[in-house]
C-alpha cells in the first residue's frame, strides 16, 4: 500500500540531494529525501568538512611550530594530540549534520531512512540498509519515516560517488586505507604511501606531512593534481618537495604487498624504472565511481555512459520522471556542482527558465598547504581549445599583504581570449587562493571582459589585489612587477 | 550641422533593403563619392555614396541588419570643422530630414558624453540608436561589436531577458534575428510619422487649412499603411490590346435591348477588366488565394473588390461571383454599387472580403500606375487608359488600342511566376474576349 505520493522524492541527502529537497520544498513541492547513512553525505559527514577540520589543525600547528617567524615565542614543545584532532573533526561534522537535519525539518522534507529502489516510475520501495555503515555513525535524525513504499512524481537520484578501487590493491580499511580510514585513523602512521595526487590525495598528503609523518606521493601522470594548470601545479609540487613531500610523477603502483603492520609498494615509473616504497600505510585516492547499483535503474532503462547517469544537464534522464544530479551524474564530482546541478533539475521540474549548468565555470578547490583553487580552462585546455590566449600572472611576493602574513610564495594566473577578452580561466596557489576564486567565478559568470575587470577596485592591502594585478599583467599594464 | 544619412530607395518601389556591409568605419574621414555602405535588395547590390566632406561620426544601422526601410537613418556624417563626438551623439533618435533632426531632438534619446572619444562609442549608444537600453553582458557586447551585429536585434536568455554571449554567438552563426529592430520599429514610425506640431512648423501659419479627417480617411490612412508595411509588394506589368475587345462592346451595346426607353445596359471597359479578372482567377485558382500567418487560404469563389472613388474617399464594394456573371449583370451591379458607394449607403458585406480587386485611373489618362494591396486580398490590378499607340506587328508599325495593367501582388501569398500566369490569362481574355464569354 502505497504512502501519500511525493512530487518529489530524492535519493541520497549528500550536498546535491538536501539542497534540491530544500529548494524544491520552497518551491511548494511536498519532498521526500531517501538517506541511508548520514545526512549530508560524504562531503560533511567523510569529505569536504571534516578534512577541512583536520587542515585547520594542521595548518595551526604550522603557524605554531614557525611562531618565531612571526616574533613569538613558545615556551616548550608544540605537540598534538592525534585522537583530540580527529575528535575536533569529527564534532564539526556532526554539528553540520545536526544543521541538516535540522533545515530539512524546518523546510517540512521528510527524511525516509533506509536504502532506496525506484520499483517503476512514480514508485519507490525503501527497505533497511544492507550496506554496514562507516563508524562512528552519527545517529539517524529523529522523526524520519521507515521502510515501505513511497509514490513520487518525480523521482531524483542523488546518491553520489565511492572511492575508486584498484584490483590487487583494494582497500582493507587496516593497511590500504581510502579517505574514510585517513580521516579517522586509530594512530596517526609514521609513514604514509598516497597513491593519487588528485584533491583528496594531496589534502590527505598534506596534512600528514605536517603531523611529521614521511610521506610519498605517487602519481601515475606527469603532473600532480592533474586537473590544474601545469604551472600552478609545478609551483605547488615545489612548495609540497620543500615542505618535505616526496613525489613521483609518471609513476604506477603495480604491486601492494602487506605486512603485520606496514606495506610494501611496487613502482614502476613509466620509463620502466622500478622501486619499492615502504610505510605503515597506504591511502588509495584514485579518484570515484558513481553509485547506481541497487537504485532499479538497469531496470528502468536508464541510459548509463562510464558509469555515470546520462542527463541533458537539466538533471533529466531519457526515462520521463526519473533524475540524475551530482557525482552520480557525472563529473567534476564536487559538492557545489552537485548543489546546483539539483537546484536546476528541481527549478526544471517547476517550470521555471533554466539552463544547463556550465560546467567551464565550475570552481575547484584545494586545502593543501599551500591552497590551489581554479576557475575555467587551463592554459593548456584553452589553447587546445583554439584560443589564442593573452596569460597574465602575478607572484604573491609582489603583493603587500601576502608579505605581511608571512606568505610570500603563490601565483595568480588568468587566461584570457586575446580576441574578445573572455576570462577563460584563473588558476591560483598560495595562502587564502580557495577564498579568493570566487572574484573570478562571478567575473566569469557575468562575462566580463578585461576592460571591467581592470576597472574594478580591489581593496588594499588584500590579497585580490593581485587578481587585479594578474589580469593587468596579461595587457601588458601590471604595476607591482 | 551633422549629415543624416538615410537608407536610400534603389528604386521606386523598393520599401526595404538589406545593409549589407558598411565600408568606412566610425571616425574615418570621407569625401564626397566615397562608397560609404552597400545596400542588397533580393535583386540587386548597390552603393551608397557620400555626397558631402566630414567625418563619419556613427553607425546607426549595423553591417547585416535586413530589411532596412527606405529613409531610416542608417548613419550620421560630422560634416567639416564639427565635434564628431556631438555629431554622433545629435541624431540616434531623429531619423528625420535633416532640418527636423537638429531641430527637435527627442527627449528618449540617450547622447553620449560630449567628450567621449570617437575611437570608444559607448557600446551602450552604438546598440540602441533609438536610445531604448539594451541589457548585455560586457562580453556579449563587445563580441556583438566585434561581430558587427546589432545587439538591439539579438534575444536575450539571461538572466532578466539579458543578451549573454550564447545569443550573440548563435546569432553570429547565423540564428533568427529579430526582424525589426527595437531601434528600427521605433525610429522608422518617426521617420514617417512626425509629431503633429513638427509638421506644421515647416508651414506658414494662416497658410493652410485645418481639415479634421473623418472616419474614412482615417481608415484608409490606416489601412494602405498596414498594407505597405506588412504586405511585400511587387509589380508586373502588361500591354493589353483592345481593339477585339472595343468591338464587341460596341456590338454587345448595340444589342441592348430597350427597357423603359432606355438601353438595359451599357457595358464599360472596366466591366470587361472586371469579368477578364475574374475569368484569369478562375483559370489560374493558385493565385485565388489569402495570406494568413497559419495557413494559405485557397477560395473557390472569386470575389472581386472595385475601387471607387467618392468625395473625400474611396472604397471598394465587392462583385461576387464576378466569373459566373454575365457582362450585362456586372455592369448592372457595379452601377447600383457605385452609386450606393457614393452615397455611403453601403452595407458592410458589400465591400468586405474578396481576393483582389480593379483599380482603374484609365478614365483620367493615366497611362501606368501602381496600386496599393488592399488587405486581405493577394492582389490588385492597375488598370491604365486605352489609348491608340503605335505596336509593332509583322515587322511593320501600325496602330492599335493599347491599355497597360500592373498587377500589384502580396509576394506572401502569390509569386512571381503565378502572378505573371494570372496577368498572362487576363490579357489573353481582354484581347480575345469572345472567350469570355463562351
Amino acid at each position: 500500500m502505497a504512502n501519500a505520493p511525493y512530487d518529489i522524492l530524492i535519493i541520497g541527502g549528500g550536498p546535491g540531494g538536501y539542497v534540491s529537497a530544500i529548494r524544491a520544498a520552497q518551491l511548494g513541492f511536498k519532498t521526500a529525501v531517501v538517506e541511508r547513512e548520514h545526512l549530508g553525505g560524504i562531503c560533511l559527514n567523510w569529505g569536504c568538512i571534516p578534512t577541512k577540520a583536520l587542515l585547520r589543525s594542521a595548518e595551526i600547528f604550522h603557524y605554531a611550530q614557525h611562531a618565531e617567524d612571526y616574533g613569538l615565542k613558545i615556551e616548550g614543545k608544540v605537540t598534538f594530540d592525534p585522537s583530540a584532532v580527529i575528535k575536533r573533526s569529527r564534532g564539526v561534522s556532526a554539528q553540520l549534520n545536526g544543521g541538516v537535519g535540522f533545515l530539512l525539518k524546518k523546510n517540512k522534507v521528510d527524511v525516509i531512512w533506509g536504502e532506496a529502489n525506484i520499483t517503476k516510475v512514480g514508485e519507490v520501495t525503501v527497505s533497511a540498509s544492507k550496506k554496514p555503515a562507516v563508524q562512528p555513525q552519527h545517529p539517524a535524525p529523529k522523526g524520519v519515516l521507515g521502510e515501505g513504499v513511497y509514490a513520487a512524481k518525480h523521482i531524483i537520484v542523488a546518491t553520489g560517488a565511492r572511492p575508486r578501487v584498484l584490483p590487487g590493491i583494494e582497500p582493507d580499511g587496516k593497511l590500504i586505507w581510502t579517505y574514510f580510514e585517513a580521516m579517522n585513523p586509530p594512530s596517526f602512521p609514521k609513514s604514509l604511501v598516497v597513491m593519487g595526487s588528485g584533491a583528496i590525495g594531496i589534502e590527505f598528503a598534506s596534512f600528514y606531512r605536517t603531523m611529521g609523518c614521511e610521506v610519498t606521493v605517487v602519481e601515475v601522470l606527469p603532473q600532480i593534481m592533474p586537473v590544474e594548470d601545469a604551472e600552478i601545479a609545478a609551483v605547488a609540487r615545489k612548495r609540497f618537495e620543500k615542505a618535505g613531500i616526496k613525489i613521483m610523477t609518471s609513476t604506477k603502483v603495480v604491486k601492494v604487498e602487506k605486512g603485520a603492520n606496514d606495506v610494501t609498494c611496487h613502482v614502476e615509473d613509466d620509463k620502466g624504472a622500478k622501486q619499492v616504497l615502504k610505510a605503515e600505510r597506504l591511502i588509495s585516492a584514485v579518484g570515484v565511481v558513481c553509485n547506481t547499483e541497487g537504485l532499479g535503474l538497469e531496470k528502468l532503462g536508464v541510459k548509463m555512459d562510464r558509469g555515470a547517469v546520462v542527463t541533458d544537464g537539466k538533471g533529466r534522464t531519457n526515462v520521463p520522471g526519473v533524475y540524475a544530479i551530482g557525482d552520480v551524474a557525472g563529473p567534476p564530482m564536487l559538492a557545489h556542482k552537485a548543489e546546483h546541478e539539483g537546484v536546476i533539475c528541481v527549478e526544471t521540474i517547476k517550470g521555471l527558465h533554466t539552463h544547463a549548468m556550465e560546467k567551464t565555470m565550475i570552481p575547484g578547490c584545494t586545502y593543501c598547504h599551500p591552497q590551489v583553487a581554479s576557475v575555467g580552462l587551463t592554459e593548456a585546455k584553452a589553447k587546445e581549445a583554439g584560443h589564442t590566449v593573452k596569460v597574465g600572472r602575478f607572484s604573491f611576493v609582489g603583493n603587500g599583504k601576502a608579505i605581511a602574513l608571512g606568505e610570500p610564495e603563490g601565483l595568480v594566473k588568468t587566461i584570457f581570449d586575446a580576441k574578445s577578452g573572455k576570462l577563460l580561466g584563473a588558476h591560483m596557489v598560495g595562502a587564502e587562493v580557495t577564498e579568493l576564486i570566487q572574484g573570478y567565478v562571478i567575473a566569469m559568470n557575468l562575462e566580463t571582459t578585461e576592460e571591467e575587470l581592470i576597472h574594478t577596485v580591489f581593496p588594499h592591502p588584500t590579497l585580490s589585489e593581485m587578481m587585479h594585478e594578474s589580469v593587468m599583467d596579461a595587457y601588458g599594464r601590471v604595476i607591482h612587477s | 550641422m551633422p549629415i543624416n544619412i538615410l537608407m536610400p530607395a534603389l528604386s521606386p518601389t523598393m520599401e526595404k533593403g538589406n545593409l549589407a556591409r558598411w565600408l568606412k568605419k566610425e571616425g574615418d574621414k570621407i569625401k564626397a563619392g566615397d562608397v560609404l555602405a552597400e545596400i542588397e535588395t533580393d535583386k540587386a547590390t548597390m552603393e551608397v555614396e557620400a555626397v558631402d566632406e566630414g567625418t563619419l561620426a556613427k553607425i546607426v544601422i549595423a553591417a547585416g541588419t535586413s530589411d532596412v526601410p527606405v529613409n531610416q537613418l542608417i548613419a550620421i556624417v560630422a560634416g567639416e570643422g564639427e565635434d564628431v563626438a556631438s555629431a554622433a551623439a545629435s541624431g540616434g533618435a531623429a531619423p528625420a530630414p535633416k532640418a527636423a533632426a537638429s531641430a527637435a531632438p527627442a527627449p528618449s534619446a540617450a547622447p553620449a558624453p560630449a567628450s567621449a572619444p570617437v575611437a570608444a562609442p559607448a557600446a551602450i549608444a552604438a546598440a540602441a540608436p533609438a536610445g531604448a537600453r539594451v541589457f548585455a553582458s560586457p562580453l556579449a557586447k563587445r563580441l556583438a561589436k566585434d561581430g558587427n551585429i546589432d545587439l538591439a536585434r539579438i534575444s536575450g536568455t539571461g538572466p532578466h531577458g539579458r543578451i549573454v554571449e550564447r545569443d550573440v554567438k548563435a546569432a553570429l552563426a547565423g540564428g533568427a534575428l529579430k526582424p525589426a529592430t527595437a531601434a528600427s520599429a521605433s525610429a522608422a514610425p518617426m521617420a514617417s510619422g512626425m509629431a503633429d506640431e513638427q509638421i506644421k512648423k515647416l508651414f506658414q501659419p494662416g497658410t493652410y487649412e485645418e481639415i479634421p479627417h473623418d472616419s474614412m480617411r482615417k481608415t484608409i490612412a490606416r489601412r494602405l499603411v498596414e498594407a505597405k508595411q506588412t504586405i511585400p509588394h511587387f509589380y508586373l506589368t502588361v500591354d493589353c490590346e483592345l481593339d477585339k475587345l472595343m468591338a464587341l462592346r460596341e456590338d454587345v451595346n448595340k444589342g441592348a435591348p430597350e427597357v423603359g426607353g432606355k438601353p438595359a445596359y451599357k457595358v464599360s471597359v472596366n466591366d470587361f477588366v472586371i469579368k477578364a479578372l475574374a475569368m484569369a482567377l478562375k483559370k489560374v485558382p493558385d493565385a485565388n488565394v489569402t495570406w494568413t500567418e497559419g495557413a494559405m487560404l485557397k477560395h473557390s469563389t472569386i470575389d472581386l473588390g472595385v475601387a471607387v472613388s467618392i468625395p473625400g474617399g474611396l472604397i471598394t464594394p465587392v462583385v461576387r461571383n464576378a466569373d459566373t456573371k454575365s457582362l450585362s449583370a456586372i455592369s448592372n451591379e457595379m452601377k447600383d454599387l457605385a452609386a450606393r458607394a457614393r452615397n455611403r449607403k453601403l452595407k458592410p458585406d458589400e465591400y468586405q472580403g474578396g481576393t483582389s480587386a480593379v483599380s482603374n485611373l484609365g478614365m483620367f489618362g493615366i497611362k501606368h500606375f501602381s496600386a496599393v494591396i488592399n488587405p486581405p486580398h493577394a492582389t490588385i490590378l492597375a488598370v491604365g487608359a486605352g489609348e491608340q499607340r503605335v505596336v509593332v506587328k509583322n515587322g511593320q508599325p501600325t496602330v492599335a488600342n493599347v491599355m497597360s495593367v500592373t498587377l500589384s501582388t502580396d509576394h506572401r501569398a502569390v509569386d512571381g511566376a503565378l502572378g505573371a500566369e494570372l496577368i498572362s490569362a487576363f490579357r489573353h481574355y481582354i484581347e480575345n474576349p469572345m472567350a469570355m464569354l463562351v
